[in-house]
């Protein structure tokens, strides 16, 4: 368990908007909430605005797109009034994210050591070999075996698992404060996403950081997270101690809950959501 | 009668064997399960099966009769596979109503029109859905649509490939539920591959445990409900899917 010491981030009345030939889609309708170093997860299904979420952040939605909020301040810094070149000082060396696919985030054409490289120097002016002990400290402390072979390998030569071992290093080498990762072990196999997680969750827990994670499942986000957010079409529903999950008051998240099967099932028929119970909210 | 049989089964792509000596033995009407991590060969068994990939050697047997290796109608007629992803699986610029008749055209059946509208019934889809195109329907909807489509030929057995991990909690439920419900009414012989152990316990009645493409363990579902299954790599995956650490993870000696 981390500590909450004082906030990281503060978020109040977050808004995203699309624009659609029937005017303008919202998908994130005005939430609000704290990170301090501890670790919130996200949980909603898909379109409930989670990853918006965890973009609009980073400030990486893109026009047409329109982010707004009456606040999103990180360790004093307003990021609504940043700027293009502002942000690229705060992305990567402060907040980073952690993506869904390794296969698709990674850059083909370049080793992953190399990749690692640049996610470094980019913030930092470090000399060569500086540099190189730093990549291979933190593939060990990814769990990599063999660092300097691996370093030395492009993204295709490796496994899911580690590839995404590879990410989560490039992203934590520049020591952020703030660890955003989105679904990231939905593309990896039941028993390597409990490594990758562990990982994750060790190193946040070893130096202090916050992090958001976000994902659709429940039972994963509950086993890793201090805290919980369960959203649905845009919006935050429930708020909860992830221990207190089971107690979840809210018709979605208590829906969602009951419609997953467990490991002894005796049901014969999974309950199914009945989505006009919480239309109103 | 066994449903499907396999009997010492090597199955390979090119030069490089990816199941080996794999025996099974699927009773008609049973709903069997493989389990196991990515690349341990559970869908080539499948697609094997299916046909899609010949280059297999030992015994394939469908309803009694051996299988050939080339495309068998005779098969296509008893199974029919349903894929996991169904934003890849249905053609895009075919409506729903095209992709159900087509199977129909091609086997020579008639009463296309009755047929459809009857199947679309039976898996929950309404029927204004019929002459849509797959992007207006949501994931769900497009899995109850290949699911139709599996079924247009009434076959006695359904292969069905990881038919739910692609899609949300509450969808997955509606399927499942599906799926449930179809084979009671149907009489119908499902194997299915999954990762989601959860998934096999509330829909198969025995599973089969891969690794490397040998198959470690057969087991009960009810060994998996208790949590008795014997192989130490069973346990792995049961601790993965609950989430305590698994014991032999490789940094862990």
């Amino acid at each position: 368990m981390v500590e909450s010491t004082g906030t990281l981030l503060s978020v109040k009345n977050l808004r995203v908007s699309f624009p659609t030939h029937r005017g303008r889609v919202e998908v994130v309708k005005g939430i609000s909430f704290d990170v301090g170093r501890e670790r919130l997860g996200i949980v909603g299904e898909s379109g409930s605005g989670k990853s918006m979420t965890g973009r609009a952040i980073l400030k990486l939605i893109r026009k047409p797109g329109l982010v707004t909020a009456d606040r999103m301040a990180f360790d004093g810094i307003d990021l609504t009034r940043q700027s293009e070149k502002q942000m690229r000082s705060v992305r990567g060396a402060r907040i980073s994210m952690v993506m869904q696919d390794p296969k698709y985030s990674l850059n083909p054409v370049m080793t992953v050591g190399e990749q690692i490289a640049e996610a470094l120097v980019t913030h930092e002016k470090l000399p060569r070999r500086e540099v190189n002990e730093r990549i291979l400290a933190m593939l060990d402390a990814v769990r990599i075996d063999d660092p300097k072979r691996v370093a030395g390998l492009y993204p295709h030569e490796v496994s899911g698992g580690m590839g995404q071992r590879v990410m989560i290093a490039m992203m934590l080498i520049p020591e952020p404060e703030l660890l955003i990762a989105d679904e990231p072990t939905s593309a990896l196999d039941v028993s390597v996403q409990a490594q990758v997680l562990d990982i994750i969750d060790d190193l946040v827990t070893r130096k202090g950081m916050g992090l958001i994670l976000i994902s659709h499942d429940l039972n994963l986000v509950s086993r890793y997270c201090d805290r919980i957010l369960v959203m649905n079409s845009g919006v935050v529903v429930e708020e909860c101690a992830a221990g207190e999950l089971e107690n979840a008051q809210h018709p979605y998240t208590r829906g969602l809950l009951a419609a997953m099967p467990v490991i002894d099932e005796a049901r014969d028929e999974l309950p199914v959501l009945d989505r006009t119970q919480w239309a109103g909210t | 009668m066994s449903a499907i049989r396999l009997d010492n089964l090597d199955i390979s792509y090119g030069d490089t064997t990816v199941v080996h000596g794999v025996s099974l033995d699927i009773s008609e009407g049973e709903s069997f399960a493989l389990v196991g991590e990515s690349g341990s060969g559970k869908s080539t068994i499948l697609r094997a099966i299916a046909g899609l990939a010949p280059d297999w050697t030992g015994e394939i047997s469908v309803l009694g009769k051996a299988r050939s290796h080339g495309i068998d109608r005779d098969v296509a007629r008893q199974v029919q596979m349903v894929f996991q992803d169904p934003y890849g699986s249905l053609h895009p610029r075919k409506t729903i109503d095209a992709a159900l008749s087509e199977p129909l055209v091609i086997n020579g059946i008639g009463n296309r029109d009755e047929r459809v509208a009857a199947m679309l019934e039976a898996v929950g889809l309404d029927r204004r859905f019929r002459f849509r195109f797959p992007h207006q329907l949501s994931g769900g909807q497009r899995q109850r649509v290949a699911i139709a489509r599996a079924l247009m030929l009434e076959p006695k057995v359904l292969l069905l490939d990881e038919p739910t991990s692609a899609l949300d909690v509450s969808v997955q439920a509606e399927i499942l539920n599906l799926l449930k419900r179809l084979r009671r009414e149907q009489g119908l012989t499902y194997l299915l591959v999954t990762h989601n152990l959860p998934v096999v316990s509330f829909l198969c009645d025995r599973l089969a445990v891969m690794r490397h493409g040998r198959v470690v363990e057969v087991a009960d579902v009810g060994l998996l409900k208790r949590g008795e299954l014997r192989e130490p790599y069973s346990q792995e995956l049961l601790a993965a899917t609950e989430g305590r650490p698994a014991v032999s993870a490789p940094w862990a000696q």
